[in-house]
């Protein structure tokens, strides 16, 4: 067990040596520090010297040590010129925001798609059932900017029932600055509703069929016939033997998707105006702000990273067979 | 002997198809929708790329059958007096371009390397495959995103926009190549070991020969399956890049670009700038998943659940 763990990180510490190389090149390739330190209007000769300071004119691989080195010492990721502050501190600043929509879009999907998937299984020729696969194929080929468009329009323009932009009233936590919620707030909860549905709606289809095919096929099993041979209630091998073993594949999914929706938040936050990473991103690159943009890109390689990292492991401490085929 | 024709005449192929509603009507939909598309120069009321075209004076009319639509525009026009129909068939045509041209950048991309990894094995195998799982494990949308935006920043926006097309292929190429690469490296491991297989060596074929001419024609079912998909998938991609700034541009726009544009013209009444283009979309892509769903079901149903 041991092994295998170590062999994880070692991998994901080399994914992220690869990424952060790719960043760095394309940063020394096309993105101009002293442009962003201090502007346009100095003289060559004093650019020549502030490069010279900064370390600019070392051979690449130096300059790639200490980038790395600043980043896992000082958690020091470059300044953005945009912002006029480090890195790091502007997309933590964002991340609050995109954290919550995810957050909220989790919990969306968590409590409709685990009854209605269940359901979908138990019950597959019931007229609800047909109604939501077929509308779930319809959910998989719906962009998520024109379902939040649509939202908008209804909820926000039609009705007025619900705000359209922004995150709303939010409460500074613990006093730190950066890390505002608008999940204490009334406003900032009701913020909320119209990003977080909309960005469920695409997951949703894709949860409903996996937990229905998976519970299926659960169903099928012999020691479900077992169980079923032996005079349980319908609840009891429903819901103790077959839902607990359909969770396994469903929990692993989950954290993939949870990446993924990551991405698609950029989507969700345009239409919304939602402060977040995303946002800060696009406005990145409409402003051609390179150090900023791979500031994001390792931030965000990293979350990927570790995100994976630990599913792998904690699926390994749950399905042995898993490390044994890995070791060879 | 019997024909190609007859062959494909008494396959089980034309008889799941025969007997599929949704999928007979999908085909017809999406066999329209290409036709359409490819033949936009010559059907198309303007050409919504001219601006001779254009006068600004038209902007913003709604569909015929409102009070104030005219014959001249059937589906209303956007906010720079552009035809909605002619605007969304030269859409939907450099939609199809790139969602088809990218599917087959992967397609190359993922046969050359999926061959590579699953018959030599050893490694060239576990190197090829870690890139690959390296970036199966970042969202092919983000990775996307990445590439268009640094692309977009090291052309400049002018040549990115002039370039859009070739390069939007690009980028959605090669974000999203690790899919066939598995698939098929999956297939050549089954068939590699099979007789004719080893026939082939002993006669003392090339490598390359063994590669290509044998065991690749007897993987391309499963690249076929997943192709389809794919296309959807590319000009979902295509779209969504467009709408967040990062492809088509307004000049030459695609259904993700008009959406863009209709946003905020949707708000203050105009729904028709952004409607009609979502829904075109919406039934592509739809027609084209339930393709794919139908060809996965009869190819193989074990293929992957979902």
């Amino acid at each position: 067990m041991f092994a295998f763990i170590a062999r994880r990180i070692i991998q994901a510490i080399l994914v992220m040596l690869v990424i952060s190389l790719v960043g760095f090149s394309i940063k020394d390739q096309i993105g101009d520090p002293v442009r962003d330190l201090v502007g346009e209007r100095v003289t060559p000769a004093e650019r020549a010297e502030i490069a010279e300071k900064m370390g600019l004119n070392d051979p690449f691989f130096t300059q790639y040590y200490r980038f790395v080195k600043n980043a896992v010492t000082k958690g020091d990721l470059g300044r953005s010129f945009l912002y006029n502050k480090p890195n790091l501190e502007v997309i933590l600043h964002h991340a609050p925001a995109t954290i919550e929509l995810v957050f909220g879009t989790a919990l969306i999907i968590i409590v409709i798609s685990l009854p209605l998937g269940v359901y979908c299984a138990l019950r597959p020729r019931t007229f609800l059932s047909r109604f939501t696969m077929s509308f779930s194929t319809l959910g998989v080929s719906m962009p998520v900017y024109l379902t939040a468009i649509l939202l908008i329009f209804l909820f926000a323009i039609h009705w007025q029932v619900l705000p359209s932009y922004g995150r709303g009233d939010t409460i500074d936590l613990f006093g730190l600055g950066w890390w505002s919620t608008g999940l204490l707030t009334i406003d900032g909860l009701r913020h909320l509703i119209l990003p977080c549905v909309s960005l469920s709606t695409l997951m949703l289809p894709l949860f409903i069929r996996l937990i229905r095919s998976e519970m299926m096929e659960v169903l099928e099993t012999e020691y479900i016939k077992y169980a079923w041979a032996k005079g349980l209630s319908p609840a009891r091998v429903w819901m103790v033997h077959a839902f607990k073993n359909t969770l396994l594949p469903v929990i692993t999914v989950f954290g993939v998707q949870i990446g993924i929706m990551f991405a698609f938040t950029l989507l969700t936050e345009l239409v919304f105006q939602w402060p977040g990473m995303g946002f800060m991103f696009l406005e990145a690159v409409h402003r051609a702000d390179i150090s900023l943009l791979i500031a994001y890109l390792v931030v965000v390689a990293c979350l990927f990273v570790v995100v994976n990292t630990v599913v792998d492991i904690l699926y390994g401490f749950i399905n042995p067979t898993v490390r044994i085929t890995g070791t060879k | 002997m019997k024909t190609r024709l007859e062959k494909f005449k008494e396959s089980y192929f034309l008889y799941s198809f025969k007997r599929d509603k949704v999928a007979i009507f999908s085909f017809v939909t999406l066999t329209v929708f290409v036709i359409l598309a490819l033949t936009a120069p010559w059907i198309a009321p303007m050409n919504p790329y001219d601006s001779a075209n254009i006068d600004i004076m038209n902007s913003e009319l709604p569909p015929v059958w409102m009070e104030e639509g005219t014959s001249e525009f059937l589906l209303g026009t956007d906010n720079q007096g552009r035809d909605m129909l002619s605007t969304m068939l030269y859409g939907l045509r450099t939609s199809i371009i790139i969602g088809v041209g990218a599917v087959a950048l992967q397609g190359i991309i993922g046969v050359v390397v999926g061959l590579l990894a699953g018959y030599l094995g050893g490694k060239t195998d576990a190197i090829l495959m870690r890139l690959a799982d390296i970036q199966f494990s970042f969202p092919y949308l983000m990775v996307a995103i990445f590439l268009s935006a640094i692309f977009q920043v090291v052309f400049g926006l002018g040549s990115f926009e002039r370039l859009a097309i070739p390069l939007l292929t690009i980028i959605i190429g090669l974000s999203n190549w690790p899919m066939f690469a598995r698939t098929i490296r999956a297939s050549v491991m089954g068939e590699k070991n099979k007789e004719y297989v080893e026939a082939a060596r002993v006669i003392g074929l090339p490598r390359w020969t063994i590669m290509f001419r044998h065991i690749l024609p007897n993987s391309l079912t499963s690249v076929m399956v997943i192709s389809t998909i794919q296309v959807a998938n590319a000009v979902m991609s295509e779209a969504a890049l467009s709408f967040l700034g990062l492809g088509m541009p307004v000049t030459k726009p695609s259904l993700g670009s008009l959406i863009r544009a209709g946003q905020e013209f949707f708000f203050s009444g105009s729904w028709w700038i952004t409607v009609f283009p979502g829904i075109w979309l919406v039934i592509f892509v739809l027609v084209i998943n339930l393709l794919g769903d139908w060809l996965r079901d009869v190819f193989n149903p074990k293929l992957y659940k979902g």
